[in-house]
């Protein structure tokens, strides 16, 4: 046993959970110490959220044991889990947009309380720890990083020995984290344990003290993540050497690829994010990030972007041409390319199979060329070029998309556009729930084709993607989107305030 | 307790096995069903789906009747298959049909006796465009305001309905009729006549036209890139808008098409097997499409078997009718449960089903 854990709180022993045929937790074990924050790291699919269902009473175990307070544990239910003292904060949100913070957290109660005496306990874990949250607004009206406090609350309130965080950053600003941090650290030092999973490696450095590793269901290892680097972290986590791609040289004599200038576009439905005051330009082999956290209108800008949504106060200029008023198939036509967000159902379809996938965006209609004929054998050809270049994982060019893992799919749909060739090429989010080394892989294809001239937009929910490889940044907040800045000028808490402009 | 889990891949010899067990089940339920009609049940089966091709005394006669029964099926059910698979749903195929037979006679007949060469291809064209008129009623409503096109397009049917008998007993009366409702007989009028191809077997240019359609079908589906375009819109409105595709204009397409093709059917029947607009000229031929497209499984070639085998039951139905008194709906009610039956299987063709443990 770890010899930095005093004493156990949590311990599971030779886990097992099979689904199908995949072994999703394969004789894991762990042991949590009282006041410790324990990291379980891990890619898309290691197992983690599984082990984490299986703690919280979501799923049963098919073998395997649990203690919890030297006891017995195996719980049947969330409300059970909860009852012996082990609460959790979800990566997606549990809350009634149309009712009010306070509402949320009196109805997350397993058993009753007044609710003056709750008012209370409320305004006093809010104050001890940080979490403050104006408890008479509604939910609709906060923001990811005030949501998140209610959940907080809501688990804190039920006094759990042991918290589960599920992925807490990946909707929140550098600030916003910071303050996650400190709360999370007051909490443990007050003796509440924190199973913390997440595969940002730099915060769990910062935050933990123990890091449990999994890959492909079993536990690699437990390491100290104080004492390694985040690179040697996420080896460990791939099981093979990382490699990190580097940004595009950026020489002067550039052409300017595109301009776009957005006055104001009101969104199609009432959730929608009315864009505003964008004034953004690209130049011949340059990348430019967009950040930003979800729901600040990058969708709306992408469909800007390839044409889905046309709008007159839109000035958007491409080379000598003005393209607001095509359609994303003329675009395409003159060299652009687009890969949105939403792998299944707007890039790609599931039913459909790789080569009619790639008829999606048929470049210039190239197996088309014949009165609308489709070319086959072309088509086949250029199919398994992509699935061999980007190494998408499949049966073959015949294989249903729907059949593809997340990552291979991703690949598939940025292999495809950038197999056209684009003079611009624009992506939303081109490495969501892709594994760490297919992630490294697309990245680098993306800044090979920059670094040949074409320019890029990278819209991505990942600052340490958007850092690694872009030339300049800009973040949108709430539709608008701040003046773009050559990354190597920029500092991180001056991010923080770019990106924070909505709470903070 | 059952529980359903989807199939990732849908095997093709299930989804072929489908329409044939379905046929299996109509014939043993629909046995019961005329048993408690005080039929024998074997012979009205065999009635139905043996003589028609192998007995001596009637497949003479069947075998051409089945296709020319299944000539407006296979028509109709190809242009909504189209539809179907762009999730497009026109339910008034029948509509359409009546108002191609409509437009197309009623050319004709205001030019009577006018005797020329023009008068057939004219009509023709006339009866398609009469089908794809009535189905643009449901296609601009649809596109424009985003009105569901079923119930317009099924409403329509029976707007049509009253049109129909609105020309059988007035303006396409036959003036030398005797007041009798219905209109001058097309086939005596020779340049409109839909006249028989073969003679002696009642085969006609529909029944071509029914098989050329299968293989146009079939390439624009699979081989022509508005094949691709309308199976994308189908499954994803999003890429389809992605791929640079404007919907409406797919959809106002898919609806027309399927509407030409009815409006082509109807033509063909009235200037041929029909001979004249009267106001029992529609049988069902729209409705029963819906079976046959779906019993294809939306595919060509599956459209003209499944065409083939429901014309088999009309005619085999009519067989059963005056040999063995058998009611004309309790053939209907045969035809309905074959779609039912199909749409069951479905069920387990896209599902698994597995046996819950006990807890």
């Amino acid at each position: 046993m770890n010899s930095k854990i005093k004493n156990t709180l949590f311990q599971c022993r030779a886990i097992n959970k099979e689904f199908g045929n995949v072994k999703a937790n394969d004789d894991i074990s762990i042991n949590i110490g009282n006041s410790q924050i324990h990291a379980l790291l891990g890619e898309n699919g290691a197992g983690k959220s599984t082990l984490v269902k299986i703690i919280y009473g979501l799923l049963q175990p098919d073998s395997g044991s649990m203690t919890f307070l030297d006891k017995e544990f195996l719980p049947k239910s969330p409300k059970d889990a909860r009852a012996q003292g082990v609460g959790m904060v979800f990566q997606h949100f549990s809350l009634f947009e149309p009712l009010t913070a306070f509402e949320n957290i009196l109805l997350g109660l397993d058993k009753g309380i007044g609710e003056k005496e709750l008012h209370e306990s409320v305004i006093r874990l809010s104050e001890s720890y940080g979490l403050e949250v104006n408890l008479s607004s509604f939910i609709g009206d906060l923001s990811a990083g005030e949501r998140q406090r209610v959940e907080i609350i809501r688990a804190l309130i039920q006094k759990p020995k042991l918290l589960i965080m599920d992925e807490p950053t990946s909707v929140l600003t550098p600030f916003e984290c910071e303050s996650l941090f400190k709360t999370l650290k007051k909490l443990a030092s007050e003796g509440t344990s924190i199973l913390y999973i997440s595969h940002k490696l730099k915060e769990i450095a910062d935050l933990c003290d123990t890091a449990s590793v999994l890959r492909k269901g079993a536990i690699v290892g437990e390491y100290d993540p104080k004492k390694m680097t985040a690179r040697e972290l996420g080896e460990i986590m791939v099981g093979q050497p990382l490699f990190e791609p580097k940004r595009p040289v950026a020489t002067n004599k550039r052409k300017k690829v595109l301009s776009v200038k957005i006055n104001e576009v009101k969104p199609d439905t009432q959730f929608g994010v009315t864009l505003k005051n964008i004034d953004l330009e690209v130049y011949q082999s340059e990348i430019l990030g967009i950040g930003g956290v979800a729901g600040n209108g990058q969708e709306e800008l992408m469909q800007i972007l390839t044409g889905e949504k046309k709008a007159r106060s839109v000035i958007i200029k491409y080379l000598d041409y003005n393209v607001e008023m095509l359609n994303p198939r003329e675009r395409r036509e003159i060299g652009l390319a687009f890969a949105p967000e939403e792998r299944l159902g707007h890039a790609a379809v599931g039913n459909l199979n790789l080569l009619e996938n790639s008829l999606i965006t048929d470049p210039k209609r190239r197996f088309q060329k014949n009165m609308g004929f489709i070319n086959f054998s072309e088509l086949n050809e250029f199919t398994n070029e992509i699935i061999e270049k980007f190494n998408v994982k499949t049966t073959g060019a015949s294989a249903l998309a729907s059949s593809l893992s997340g990552g291979n799919l991703q690949k598939f749909v940025v292999g495809r556009e950038i197999e056209q060739k684009p003079s611009l090429f624009i992506v939303n989010q081109p490495t969501w729930g892709v594994d760490a080394l297919s992630a490294a892989n697309i990245r680098q294809a993306i800044v090979e084709i920059a670094n040949n001239g074409a320019a890029i937009i990278l819209i991505s929910q990942d600052l340490d993607e958007i850092l690694e490889i872009s030339n300049k940044v800009a973040f949108l907040t709430n539709g608008s989107l701040s003046t773009p800045t050559n990354t190597a000028e920029i500092k991180t808490d001056e991010i923080g305030a770019i990106m924070g402009g909505i709470s903070d | 307790m059952f529980k359903l889990i989807p199939r990732e891949n849908v095997s093709p010899v299930l989804s072929l096995l489908g329409p044939l067990f379905s046929i299996g089940f109509t014939m043993f339920v629909g046995g019961i069903l005329f048993y408690f009609l005080g039929v024998d049940p074997f012979a009205a089966i065999k009635m139905i789906f043996w003589d028609p091709l192998m007995s001596e005394t009637f497949s003479t006669y069947s075998i051409p009747q089945i296709f020319i029964k299944g000539a407006p099926l296979i028509l109709i059910a190809l242009g909504l298959s189209v539809g179907f698979k762009a999730n497009v749903w026109n339910i008034g195929a029948e509509g359409q049909y009546i108002m191609g037979a409509i437009f197309g006679a009623s050319f004709a007949l205001s030019l009577y006796p006018l005797e020329s060469f023009f008068i057939f291809p004219t009509m023709v064209l006339m009866g398609i465009l009469g089908g794809s008129l009535w189905s643009m009623i449901p296609a601009l409503l649809k596109v424009k305001f985003n009105v569901n096109e079923i119930l317009v397009s099924l409403m329509l049917v029976y707007v049509a309905e009253q049109l129909l008998a609105l020309a059988s007993l007035g303006f396409l009366r036959n003036p030398d009729g005797a007041g009798f409702p219905g209109s001058r007989n097309l086939s005596l009028y020779s340049s409109a006549s839909n006249s028989e191809l073969i003679m002696g077997t009642g085969i006609h240019l529909g029944v071509l036209l029914s098989l050329l359609m299968v293989v146009f079908f079939y390439v624009l589906l699979f081989r022509h890139s508005l094949g691709f375009k309308i199976k994308l819109l189908g499954n994803s409105p999003k890429a389809s808008g992605f791929s640079g595709d404007n919907p409406n204009k797919l959809i106002f397409l898919c609806l027309t098409l399927s509407g030409s093709l009815a409006g082509l059917a109807g033509i063909m029947e009235v200037a041929g097997p029909a001979g004249q607009i009267n106001i029992d000229f529609n049988v069902g031929y729209g409705f029963t499409a819906i079976i046959v497209a779906f019993l294809g499984r939306l595919n060509p070639i599956g459209i003209f078997f499944a065409g083939i085998v429901m014309a088999l039951t009309y005619v085999g139905g009519e067989l059963t009718q005056f040999m063995l008194n058998l009611p004309a709906a309790a053939i209907q009610v045969f035809q309905g449960m074959l779609l039912f039956f199909l749409l069951s299987f479905d069920l387990f063709v896209h599902y698994k089903i597995k046996l819950k443990g006990k807890k």
